[in-house]
């Protein structure tokens, strides 16, 4: 049997079809990347070596580039403090023993199913001026002189809440489910102790279960936080160009937008790419240094406690 | 004082369920909407009945954005699309995690956690080499274009995935299977294989949705229309169609039912397949 699995041809043959894929598709890439960064290249023209013209010129653009950063980590936060608080309540809600939950769920998970194309394109025809539901809603109500229909996404003050809501609502189920996933996990005993002890709702909340959660909000906070600096589908649906004067940019559509056709910016739209991985990996990092530091807070305190 | 007690749980209770039930209408209707709306023509859908069931039904709308929009087609590329990448990312990802787990050898450790970096690492960096790449091979606007990126993609959470599971197949199975005389190609197919079925299932179910909804790598590698896929395809349908929702929203309906129903049949299991690797990442 040892013999059998120490076989070196079987083991090369087992393993090199995805380690090559992975890796001409994966990590070559980051390399190449990393090398068109730092050139100025149109593709078809010279490569020009420029050094770090592009990421200066990038970290200058105050017109398109950090307004697009800057509505990422809006993005970012919207979603850490909106959606995943309302994800936990929810979670919270549905774990204490209500009737239909099965149902609840699996309603709520719908549409992270659903591809962002599609959403965007719902999205696009309840924001729409004349004839879309929110309009035709706010109309019904009164609220809205009908003569003078709204554009959600045409109108600069309102383009980035407008965009942020469908992301917003799409992955509420997704928080949802691992939340209450994490909740389920945890041993009934401890809650009937807090039962007997007379807590509520709120104090098992607060006291017991989201403590207990720590690993699993670690994940959706990560999830949350470096899936924003990646968000494309809905805001590309939504906002072909941008929106308004840009005022709905976010780094992967600028980064598209100046990649391709019609800009062809080779070295500066690879900047973006590097700067965009950059962030992903540091915020991943943080994350964790943050959810450390805490855990590592409370050791130390039961330690005093002990001592 | 007992009585005013059960009152005030009572009327918890019942805002509770007003608020789940108020969020699965606000999670539900816009699905709702999209089905109705697909069956109904403009004058319907803006004046007289927006939100309400269709009076006629009108299929022709499906009609026209399958002989108008290639609705069909795209339809048909996202299927073969993502049927390869399932296989790919399946035997592929199978094959390196058998070789990861059960065969010795040194530097496994290492090479486990190279491929876990294609967790962490956004995809975006890959979009212009692997566009360069594929255009140098003139393999741009084909299968492949989409086929090979996406398994890549996929392959670090199918690996995760797997090997969460063949951990909990015991090794005497292979060894007992062994004492017979055995190689271990076929220890890999006759015993690993059947058993890591539902494994395969979870990463199957989460190959397809990465694969039928993936929208940035499709609009820049596939632009001929006879390789778009459905989400490519509905961003050009909607252009075309302008004004005329119905057919818009049909287009819609087409792309989103393989999913629905996939969810509907499946849906423990869509759960499972979508929350596994984040809880074990």
């Amino acid at each position: 049997m040892e013999r059998v699995m120490k076989d070196k041809k079987a083991i090369a043959l087992f393993l090199l079809p995805a380690l090559i894929l992975f890796t001409l598709i994966i990590i070559v890439p980051l390399f190449m990347s990393l090398y068109y960064s730092v050139l100025d290249w149109n593709g078809i023209g010279e490569r020009v070596f420029v050094g770090f013209s592009n990421y200066s010129e990038l970290l200058a653009d105050t017109s398109r580039f950090l307004p697009a950063v800057r509505n990422t980590f809006i993005f970012a936060a919207a979603s850490l403090f909106i959606q995943l608080p309302f994800s936990l309540f929810l979670a919270l809600v549905l774990a204490s023993r209500v009737k239909g939950e099965r149902f609840f769920v699996t309603v709520y998970f719908i549409p992270v199913v659903l591809s962002a194309v599609v959403i965007g394109q719902l999205w696009l025809r309840i924001y729409y001026p004349r004839g879309g539901l929110l309009n035709t809603l706010l109309t019904a109500l009164g609220w809205m002189d009908p003569t003078q229909p709204k554009a959600w996404l045409g109108d600069i003050s309102s383009v980035l809440p407008a965009v942020m809501v469908p992301i917003l609502w799409q992955y509420v189920g997704y928080h949802m489910l691992l939340y209450y996933s994490g909740i389920k996990s945890i041993s009934p005993d401890i809650y009937e102790a807090a039962r007997i002890d007379g807590a509520g709702f709120w104090q098992t909340a607060f006291r017991i279960t989201i403590p207990l959660l720590k690993p699993i909000l670690q994940v959706s906070v990560t999830f949350c936080v470096v899936g924003s600096m990646k968000v494309f589908d809905l805001v590309k649906v939504m906002l072909s160009d941008g929106g308004p004067a840009g005022a709905g940019e976010v780094i992967t559509t600028l980064m598209v937008r100046r990649m391709f056709y019609p800009s062809n910016r080779y070295g500066y739209g690879s900047a973006m790419a590097i700067i965009l991985i950059f962030l992903c990996v540091v915020l991943y990092q943080a994350v964790g240094i943050v959810f450390r530091e805490r855990d590592g807070g409370k050791e130390r305190k039961r330690g005093r406690l002990r001592g | 004082m007992v009585d005013t007690k059960r009152a005030a749980r009572l009327t918890g209770r019942t805002l509770m369920y007003i608020l789940l039930s108020a969020w699965a209408f606000v999670q539900l209707f816009p699905l709702y909407w999209m089905i109705t709306f697909s069956l109904k023509d403009n004058q319907e859908i803006f004046n007289l009945n927006p939100i309400g069931l269709p009076r006629s039904w009108l299929w022709s709308n499906y009609e026209d954005v399958i002989q108008n929009a290639h609705m069909l087609r795209y339809f048909a590329n996202s299927l073969i699309v993502a049927a390869v990448t399932i296989l790919t990312v399946t035997i592929f990802g199978l094959m390196a995690t058998y070789a990861l787990t059960r065969m010795v050898w040194r530097g496994r450790a290492v090479m486990r956690s190279y491929f876990m970096l294609g967790l962490a690492l956004p995809i975006h960096a890959a979009l212009l080499p692997v566009f360069l790449i594929l255009k140098n091979m003139k393999m741009l606007n084909s299968y492949w274009a989409l086929i090979l990126p996406y398994s890549a993609f996929a392959l670090a959470m199918g690996i995760l995935i797997f090997i969460g599971f063949i951990a909990g197949i015991p090794k005497e199975l292979e060894e007992s299977a062994c004492l017979d005389g055995c190689t271990v190609y076929s220890i890999f197919a006759r015993i690993i294989l059947p058993l890591m079925a539902p494994a395969i299932s979870v990463v199957a179910i989460f190959t397809f949705l990465q694969a039928w909804n993936e929208l940035l790598f499709a609009s820049v590698y596939a632009t001929d229309w006879r390789y778009k896929t459905l989400t490519v395809g509905i961003m050009g349908m909607a252009g075309q169609y302008q004004t005329r929702w119905g057919p818009i929203g049909a287009g819609l309906t087409m792309a989103t039912v393989p999913t629905l129903v996939i969810y509907i049949i499946l849906s423990d299991k869509v759960q499972k397949s979508l929350v596994i690797g984040a809880v074990k990442g």
